[in-house]
């Protein structure tokens, strides 16, 4: 028996929208949805901006002249999509299996404070770069690791609800850097570490200069080699592992995945030491490849807007990573019209309307003829 | 004091009600009686307004009425307690009970309001501190809150659907007594059970339902427990299933001594004993939530013994989990198909492989092309009919959604089958297609527990049939003297005096 009331008769013989469903929405559907939402959310912020008495067309096109204009715009854009990428992608492994990790700002800030605490105090100056780096790389992982395993393992073993301790676990995470930064490692209370050592830095283009002319001036650096690495990684384990069935399962019918055998709490506690390891990662990027010292501002919220890059590429990898590189040129567009706000405001409204506008994919819209009366 | 005629009412696919016509007298106690899906539940959302009938008409206290909504139902004095409350948990008693009352001012006097719903507890026998939080009160002690809500609202007639469901013993007592004290104090009650003793203890009339029809309605004291039983079941019509001749293997399962408890921590199955063959389908019969869930999740490795040991041929496996569970070759076809069985938004191909990825020896990665090979193989082999292997499961009909569940439980090593109501649901041509399954299973030597509610299909299939009432096994009867009466006594927890020894 449902418990709810039979349907009755139509009440009223209006003109009215009715919703549809789609059978399999196919990737065209995904794409052409997608696109008009974008177009729909600018005219929507460019309303905004009329009204605050600006020009949308000149905003959007001093924006994107800053972002994907240039060479050194490209070069910015890509380097700000490093650290959105790879905390996207870890927000959105997390996502698949349901688990609603939007503590990547905490995990990057303690793979930061993990990938520097071993540049300042465990890398001689002689050792190897390639050694430095690598033992940044596994300290970063394993910070963002240990602050995702917390959460995880408070869901896993009392239900503890995720969304809520990821959360707060990101102004912990914060304040455990300002303590390092202001405190035992800082300099002369700015709130930030002295330089690290040379053999710490990732490699920037600009030092190949010599062998190719046109790279010199560019600061982009070899972390953006993590970006197509760990979009392969994740999507052979999404799609073509055990372990990735198992994220499905779990994320699809948890009860279902009981069921057939599948191991739920450790399944929930890997998923969030490896989504915790990738917004780690990008701290490590971060320290080790842009400001070369552990500072208190060194994310302007990339784990947050991880998690809006992350529902966008609807948390597949590739796409995952194309919105990141767009919302990379979105903040250096921002950050080169100099109009706090912006950013911000163009990423909410792009978030709501393709959260609300997601039934589209979907639905499809009819209008209804009046109901007639039996 | 109610008076309905010829109440019809259809759902897609099923007559929940076939021309009911149901007589109450005021101040009665009257019990409406019959097994799952006979209709009863469906009657009494028509009479409390939750439902509107096809056809037919409804009397209230000599006024003919149509009901829109409950809120129309309880203004005529009718008012139910459902199953599942209603309440509010983090308010208190006397707001809950005077939540939705639409007689109330935009301004309230909480005092009044606590008096008021302090007195009708007192005058009903049901006492209720008002000042009490739903969260902290027990499940008995809400009931009464429910009951005192309909009071409150000027319920005369008061209908409760299954109120024995969720109490203790010892709560239901008291329920039984206060019900009697509201029946005296001059109200009626229309109470919704499955449970033959407690109809014989707390009616006055009893109406019986089979299969949305009213059989009769008798006085209790005209009418013996094995006359209910009959009434109850019928003469059921065996299936048409040939069951061959096999030669009983060796004990394969053997279950001793189990005690499990249900997710509110009450004793669901116990001290429960059964032993499974070779070759052998043991049906179980019984009322839905006499612990045959509770008994399956146990077998399978979901559910935690609290007391026993389980035997898989001769080797003790108690405490095993449900992986060791499947890599034991014990398959499980679970009641709830959706929500236990398949993944709805996975599609066919991955639902038929929800279990099995894990013995490709590939490592860490899937065999994606053994799997495409597999199921287009068991899409063919047993007759999905689908727009194809990636097509999501959500989007199969229910018979077709068990035949996915059906491959993937059949097409591994099995060696016991623990199949929960598997035809539940099925229109006729599935069913016979999921009994020549079960058929093929039991001649290839696998043991079968089948744990069913439909008595027809436990007494055509089963080589033994166990009757289970309150997570006890009440008696086990070979094929040949299994009889439709003596199981539904046993499952009604009355044992036949010809049994008794």
């Amino acid at each position: 028996m449902t418990g709810s009331t039979a349907s009755g008769t139509m009440p009223s013989g209006r003109l009215r929208l009715r919703l549809e469903a789609r059978d399999q929405p196919g990737l065209l559907t995904h794409l052409a949805v997608s696109l008009l939402l974008l177009v729909a959310a600018l005219l929507l912020a460019g309303v905004v901006m009329t009204v605050a008495g600006g020009n949308p067309l000149d905003v959007y096109r001093s924006m994107f002249g800053a972002g994907f204009g240039s060479k050194w715009g490209l070069n910015d854009t890509l380097v700000k999509m490093v650290p959105l990428t790879l905390a996207s992608l870890g927000v959105a492994l997390a996502f698949r299996m349901k688990m609603w990790n939007i503590g990547a700002e905490g995990q990057l800030l303690m793979g930061a404070l993990a990938a520097s605490g071993i540049a300042l105090f465990a890398v001689p100056p002689d050792m190897p770069q390639w050694l430095a780096l690598v033992l940044m790389a596994a300290a970063g992982a394993a910070g963002g690791a240990v602050w995702g395993i917390v959460p995880g393992w408070l869901r896993a073993q009392f239900g503890v609800n995720e969304i809520i301790s990821t959360l707060m676990l990101n102004y912990v995470a914060l304040s455990i850097v300002q303590f390092f930064v202001y405190g035992p490692w800082g300099e002369r209370g700015f709130g930030l570490t002295p330089m690290f050592e040379r053999n710490t830095w990732l490699p920037r283009l600009t030092e190949y200069a010599d062998q190719w002319s046109a790279l010199r001036g560019l600061t982009l650096h070899l972390g953006i080699l993590a970006v197509p690495v760990a979009i392969v990684f994740l999507a052979i384990l999404l799609n073509r592992t055990k372990f990735g069935f198992e994220i499905a399962m779990v994320g699809d019918n948890p009860d279902a995945a009981r069921y057939a055998g599948v191991r739920l709490r450790r399944t929930m506690i890997i998923v969030m030491a490896l989504s915790g390891a990738l917004a780690g990662l990008a701290g490590m990027n971060e320290v080790s490849g842009v400001v070369h010292r552990l500072l208190e501002h060194i994310s302007p919220g990339y784990g947050y807007t991880a998690i809006i890059v992350a529902w966008l590429g609807r948390f597949n990898p590739l796409a995952v990573a194309v919105v990141a590189f767009l919302f990379g040129g979105l903040i250096v567009g921002a950050d080169e019209i100099q109009s706090a706000g912006i950013s911000s405001l163009l990423q909410g409204v792009i978030l709501f309307v393709m959260v609300s506008g997601n039934l589209l994919i979907r639905y499809r819209i009819r209008l209804r003829e009046p109901e007639t009366l039996a | 004091m109610v008076e309905m005629r010829g109440i019809s009412k259809r759902f897609p696919g099923v007559l929940a009600n076939d021309r009911v016509d149901l007589d109450v007298a005021a101040g009665s106690i009257h019990a409406l009686l019959g097994e799952n899906g006979a209709g009863k539940s469906t009657l009494m959302h028509i009479l409390s307004g939750l439902y509107r009938p096809d056809s037919g008409t409804m009397k209230v206290e000599d006024r003919t009425v149509s009901f829109a909504s409950p809120l129309d139902a309880i203004r005529a004095g009718v008012g139910m307690v459902h199953q599942h409350f209603m309440l509010v948990e983090t308010q208190t008693v006397a707001e809950n009970v005077v939540l939705g009352d639409r007689r109330l001012g935009f301004r309230m006097d909480p005092s009044a309001i606590r008096d008021t719903v302090a007195g009708l507890g007192r005058e009903s026998g049901l006492d209720i501190d008002p000042d009490a939080l739903i969260w902290q009160l027990s499940v008995g002690e809400r009931q009464r809150v429910e009951i005192v809500k309909m009071l409150h609202r000027g319920a005369r007639l008061l209908i409760l659907d299954e109120p024995t469901a969720v109490l203790t013993p010892q709560e239901a007592d008291t329920l039984f007594d206060r019900m009697r004290g509201m029946a005296r104090a001059g109200r009626t009650l229309l109470f919704i059970s499955h449970k033959l003793n407690e109809v014989m203890e707390l009616a006055e009339t009893v109406t019986v339902m089979r299969q949305g029809r009213v059989v009769d309605t008798v006085p209790k004291a005209q009418v013996s427990h094995r006359e209910l039983v009959r009434m109850m079941v019928g003469s059921p019509v065996l299936f048409d299933v040939t069951v061959p001749p096999v030669q009983q293997g060796r004990k394969l399962l053997s279950l001793r001594s189990l005690r499990v408890e249900n997710d509110r921590g009450h004793t669901a199955v116990d001290n429960l004993s059964l032993d499974l063959h070779q070759r052998e389908i043991l049906g179980v019969a019984g009322v839905a939530g006499n612990g045959q869930r509770e008994l399956a999740e146990a077998i399978t490795g979901l559910r935690k013994l609290q007391a026993g040991t389980i035997e898989l041929d001769g080797f003790d496996v108690t405490g095993s989990n449900q992986r060791r569970m499947i890599d034991l070759g014990i398959s499980w076809v679970p009641q709830d198909r959706q929500h236990t069985g398949t993944a709805p938004n996975l599609s066919i191909q991955e639902n038929f492989d929800l279990k099995h990825y894990r013995s490709a020896r590939r490592g860490p990665f899937l065999d994606r092309a053994g799997q495409s090979r597999r199921a287009a193989a068991l899409l063919a082999k047993y007759r999905v009919a689908a727009a194809g292997r990636h097509q999501p499961v959500r989007l199969l009909s229910g018979g077709n959604l068990q035949k996915v569940i059906l491959a993937r439980e059949l097409s591994t090593e099995l060696r016991v089958l623990v199949a929960e109501s598997p035809t539940r649901g099925l229109d006729v041509g599935a069913i016979q297609n999921v009994h020549e399954l079960l058929m093929e299973q039991r001649s290839r030597g696998v043991a079968i527990l089948l744990l069913s509610e439909d008595l027809q299909e436990v007494l055509s299939l089963s080589d033994r049939v166990a009757v289970i009432h309150s997570g006890r096994i009440m008696g086990i009867l070979p094929r040949a003297r299994a009889e439709a009466d003596t199981i539904g006594m046993l499952m009604a927890g009355v044992v036949p005096e010809d049994m008794a020894t």
